[in-house]
């Protein structure tokens, strides 16, 4: 039985990230301004990651759960590093 | 007693000595010379040592096997002729050496002089003993270099300079040529080795490629030894120090040339080819080089000229091509030696002592300093050939020589006359030196008031004036043993007859001798109102300047032809190129398909899944996004990349390869940081073309043709890469890969395991040129020279700091800190975080997914976290990031390693590997690819950071401009005390 559930809520949650990633991949694509775009940019690196988080727990790897930590860890860097550039027109100063 | 060592020993001993001559003080010339000095001797005494062994036809060898694959070792080979050679060279060096000591001047640096002389005089031996023509060649480059640098000792000296670049240019492109022809004829031969080319002689020349490898070698010899059309390179050089000319431009460098003629002959000579190439260049160069030397007004210039007339002498006795000449040949290299060098070292003594060597301006010289007016005297009477000096010998033996018949052409016949012509302008050149410059009435108006000089510094010269005496009077008992020995080294067992005396009867050449004489005086005399009128150089020919021709030449081919190029394929639009470039491979991509247009097996796609395929609509739409968005909005662009790269990396998950995506991943964040520091940087968009240059129509034309060529290369790469990957991988040796990675390199990361052992030494060459990056980049980074509207602070900053001026109650600054007072802290914290994970990868990457590369860039993005967090100026006070002492750490590291395994007789960069038993964590797989990977860790943590922060410090720039520094000394200015 709960192996079933598995099955159903994995391969729906995927099915929701992905189009979740759609949506954040529209606001970067559209804008309108660059702000929306980072914070587009962000969601789409969050989903990225629980996307991976479901390969992980779909496949008993904990190997999915590295790339994870790595997307959650380093997707953050990149946020902030455009955050930053927005507000100061340059990265380090 | 151990010859054998012996040679090594005599041929190390320069280079050590030079090597501890460049480590002394910088004033130190007295153990400067007494250095350089025992070394000659030493070596001196091991060749007199070695005397017995070489006399009767003997040879002393020495080799070390170097690459015996490839025939290559390191030989030595000592016969009577390298015997002679070395001692000349030694023992002319170590008179040099005396000599210089009081010739250069207090402020000259000694030990720089003295460690290129002595590093030369090695490099001279290593051309005479060597066994092998490859290393003989490396040699003789070696003497090209060290010319070159003794030239330019006094490189504050223009014409030191240009005669040095000319020496080095002429010289090493004719060693160049030489040794394409020591390829061509270790080719012929089969072999390197010198013996085995002196044995086969006839092979040599019945190949069809012996004409090619003559001109070859000839090339390389007749430059070096300064013979027409190449022999204006000698007179330029006369801009080194005169001990230099003295050793190197007369006695010893420039006789590497008619060494190799000489030592080549018995394998290269004996054909028409030989006699007419190396003759004529013989032939012209003695009768020119006369001719030039009775026009010169300098000193130096006058015996540089003469030597290369002697030279051509040589060169023309072994172009005769018969066994007498090449001993005639020897004889004179002797000879030449000992009167040319008392001669330069007579003539810088009178420079010395003057302060001029302008033989207009020198006369009378006989009355302040007669001791060296008579040693240049003798000297000058052996150059002319006066009996009883051993210049006469030789020159008997030549005038001998040229009256044999030879081919009998019209050339041969007419060489006895011709060279009696040029004997004459010897004459004329040697009493010009005699008697201009030491008799007539005493001169005035010198710089300085010439007197004798110093003992030891006239003893060099008067010690070879007495060889020259004693050879001419008893050739036969003294320098009789050590010709024979040299001839016989060259020429076999079977000599030909040749005698020593002084007196042979009036014979023809004696004739010839004394027509010379008697036409050499008046030829002095007739030209002596030319020569007092003061020109430089002989009437009409001194505007044929081989220097200028060459110089023209030089400026033709360097500068001219390379504008001329570059203004007919050079463009400065980097989108012409890009689009050459694309075009170019599309085109290449193309080629093949014609020949294999049918591609029948196209695969099956197959289980199509949804979440895969929407994941691949969110890439592809942000890769079009940022192709769309890359011309208009910059900052777009590189977020859509962000989201294209990153479903890259959920691609490489899904099809499970977690190693690709982790790479990929943090290559995708540190490439978005180092385009975002980029950006600040370019220039902005011009928004408006001018519609003159161009109509709206050719714009658009351009436009989509740009769109055309794209789309074509995209669609192309993808269709390549589906149809590759779609079908089965053929058999390669990734199964290898698979099979041993855990058997033979003892990790279960089968890509690291590839990466750090199986092709370590790739690794190592990769890191490598990561390391060369890092430092190009950084390098060409402080010279960077931003557009001129990237140069102020932005436009945001400005803002912020007009806002907080405005307001009272904040300090400039404060919207910064006020913004980034959360970020910054959780940045702070994220710096151990960051650290941590990079270390886990680093060491659990030999057995699972991670490795040196992936932990190195982690690494350093947690640096430049910080970077970003608090700024250049606060991290550096606090952080001492020394990104170029982890790269040295990485490289010396990697190679260490890889050294390592030397020590336990295995091949570099093996690798070993075993379990340790720890108390808690139990078992641990320890591999010394580990030490490896984390020398390739070190590395890439401290290029990425040198680049990132290299990019990063040009913001500091704002700082360093001049309103900045108007705005802050404006701010100081109240601060001060008021006076």
């Amino acid at each position: 039985m709960s192996a079933i559930f598995l099955t159903w809520s994995l391969g729906l949650a995927k099915i929701f990230l992905a189009l979740a990633m759609g949506i954040a991949a529209f606001r970067v694509l559209r804008g309108p301004r660059a702000q929306d775009r980072v914070a587009g940019l962000d969601a789409l690196y969050v989903n990225a990651m629980l996307l991976a988080l479901t390969f992980g727990i779909a496949a008993g790897d904990t190997l999915y759960f590295e790339a994870a930590l790595i997307i959650a860890l380093l997707g953050f860097v990149g946020t902030v590093a455009f955050a930053k550039f927005l507000l100061r027109g340059e990265v380090i100063e | 007693m151990p010859y054998e060592s012996f040679l090594i020993a005599g041929l190390l001993l320069p280079f050590v000595g030079g090597c501890v001559a460049a480590l002394l003080p910088t004033n130190a010339r007295n153990a400067e010379a007494w250095l350089a000095g025992t070394v000659a001797l030493i070596i001196l005494a091991l060749l007199a040592s070695a005397y017995p062994r070489i006399v009767d036809g003997g040879v002393i060898r020495f080799t070390v096997e170097w690459i015996p694959d490839l025939g290559l070792d390191l030989s030595l080979r000592m016969d009577g002729f390298a015997w002679m050679f070395s001692t000349l060279i030694t023992g002319i060096g170590f008179l040099v050496v005396l000599y210089a000591r009081y010739y250069m001047s207090p402020s000259d640096p000694a030990p720089r002089f003295f460690s290129f002389l002595l590093a030369f005089m090695g490099a001279m031996l290593g051309i005479v003993l060597s066994g092998n023509l490859i290393q003989l060649v490396f040699f003789w480059e070696l003497t090209s270099l060290f010319s070159f640098l003794l030239i330019g000792y006094w490189h504050q000296n223009a014409q030191a300079r240009d005669g040095a670049r000319i020496a080095l240019i002429i010289t090493s492109a004719g060693g160049l040529c030489l040794f394409a022809g020591v390829l061509i004829v270790g080719h012929i031969v089969g072999s390197y080795d010198l013996d085995r080319v002196l044995a086969s002689g006839e092979a040599i020349r019945a190949h069809r490629l012996y004409v090619p490898g003559l001109v070859l070698v000839l090339l390389g010899a007749l430059t070096k030894s300064a013979q027409f059309p190449f022999h204006f390179w000698l007179p330029q050089a006369m801009a080194a120090p005169t001990p230099v000319s003295a050793y190197l431009h007369s006695a010893t460098m420039v006789k590497a040339g008619v060494f190799l003629l000489i030592r080549l002959w018995p394998a290269m000579g004996g054909t028409q080819e030989w006699l007419w190439l190396v003759g004529s260049a013989g032939l012209i160069t003695f009768i020119l080089g006369a001719f030039f030397a009775v026009f010169q007004q300098d000193l130096k210039g006058l015996l540089a000229y003469s030597t290369i007339s002697h030279l051509g002498l040589i060169t023309l006795l072994t172009g005769l091509d018969t066994p007498l000449g090449q001993v005639a040949a020897i004889f004179h290299i002797m000879n030449h030696a000992t009167f040319k060098a008392s001669l330069f070292m007579a003539a810088g003594i009178i420079d010395h002592e003057c302060g001029t060597r302008d033989i207009r301006r020198l006369s009378g010289l006989w009355r302040s300093m007669p001791i060296t007016a008579s040693l240049a005297m003798v000297a000058a009477a052996a150059m002319a050939g006066v009996p009883l000096l051993n210049g006469f010998l030789s020159k008997e033996m030549f005038f001998a020589e040229t009256i044999e018949v030879h081919d009998n052409s019209i050339v041969d016949q007419a060489l006895p006359y011709a060279v009696t012509l040029a004997s004459m302008f010897t004459v004329a050149y040697s009493l010009r030196f005699i008697r201009d410059v030491f008799f007539g009435p005493a001169s005035t108006e010198l710089p300085r008031t010439p007197h004798e000089p110093p003992f030891l510094m006239r003893l060099p010269a008067e010690l070879l004036v007495v060889a020259c005496l004693i050879i001419g009077i008893v050739p036969a008992m003294t320098i009789g043993p050590i010709l024979h020995a040299a001839v016989r080294a060259v020429l076999g067992s079977t000599l030909p007859k040749y005698s020593l005396a002084v007196w042979h009867g009036f014979t023809p050449e004696l004739l010839m001798s004394i027509v010379a004489m008697a036409g050499g005086v008046a030829v002095y005399f007739a030209l002596r109102p030319y020569l007092l009128s003061g020109i430089e150089g002989p009437p009409v020919l001194r505007h044929i300047n081989g220097r200028r021709i060459f110089e023209r030449v030089l400026v033709t081919v360097s500068w001219r032809f390379a504008r001329w190029l570059e203004n007919i394929l050079g463009t400065k639009r980097l989108q012409t190129q890009l689009q050459l470039l694309a075009v170019f491979a599309l085109m290449a991509g193309l080629l093949p398909l014609p020949v294999r247009w049918a591609v029948t097996d196209y695969g099956s796609a197959s289980g199509f899944d949804p979440v895969f395929a929407l994941l691949w609509a969110v890439g592809v739409s942000c890769a079009l996004g940022a192709a769309y968005q890359a011309k208009f909005h910059r900052v777009a662009a590189l977020m859509l990349l962000g989201g294209a790269g990153l479903v890259t990396c959920i691609s490489f998950i899904w099809l499970s390869a977690p190693d690709l995506a982790l790479t990929q991943l943090v290559v995708e964040t540190v490439t978005t940081v180092l385009l975002l520091l980029g950006l600040r940087w370019l220039p902005r968009r011009i928004e408006k073309i001018s519609p003159t240059e161009r109509s709206a129509g050719t714009i658009r034309w351009r436009r989509s043709l740009d769109f055309v060529i794209a789309a074509c290369a995209g669609v192309g790469l993808a269709t390549l890469a589906y149809v590759t990957m779609v079908r089965p991988a053929p058999d390669s040796i990734s199964r290898f890969f698979v099979e041993n990675a855990y058997t033979q390199g003892g990790g279960a990361n089968i890509v690291n395991v590839i990466l750090v052992d199986f092709r370590g030494f790739d690794t190592l060459g990769e890191i490598t040129v990561l390391g060369v990056v890092a430092l190009t980049v950084y390098a060409l980074l402080r010279r960077f020279r931003p557009a001129p509207e990237s140069i102020p602070i932005p436009e945001q900053q400005q803002a912020q700091n007009v806002y907080d001026d405005r307001h009272p109650d904040r300090q400039k600054g404060d919207t910064l800190k006020d913004a980034m007072a959360t970020p910054a802290l959780m940045m702070a914290l994220l710096f151990p975080v960051i650290g941590v994970t990079a270390l886990f990868f680093l060491l659990r990457g030999h057995d699972l997914p991670g490795g040196g590369f992936v932990a190195g860039i982690t690494m350093a993005v947690a640096f430049i976290v910080q970077y970003m967090a608090r700024g250049t100026i606060w991290v550096e006070a606090h952080l001492r990031v020394l990104p170029v002492r982890w790269m040295g750490v990485g490289l010396l590291m990697a190679g260490g390693t890889g050294i390592a395994a030397w020590l336990f007789s295995r091949p570099f960069l093996t690798s070993y590997f075993s379990y340790v038993e720890t108390p808690v964590i139990g078992s641990i797989p320890l591999a010394s690819a580990l030490l490896f990977d984390i020398s390739v860790f070190s590395l890439v943590v401290g290029a990425t950071v040198l680049m990132l922060i290299a990019l990063a410090h040009q913001s500091m720039r704002s700082h360093r401009t001049p309103q900045a520094r108007e705005a802050r000394t404006r701010e100081a200015a109240p601060m001060k005390p008021a006076k």
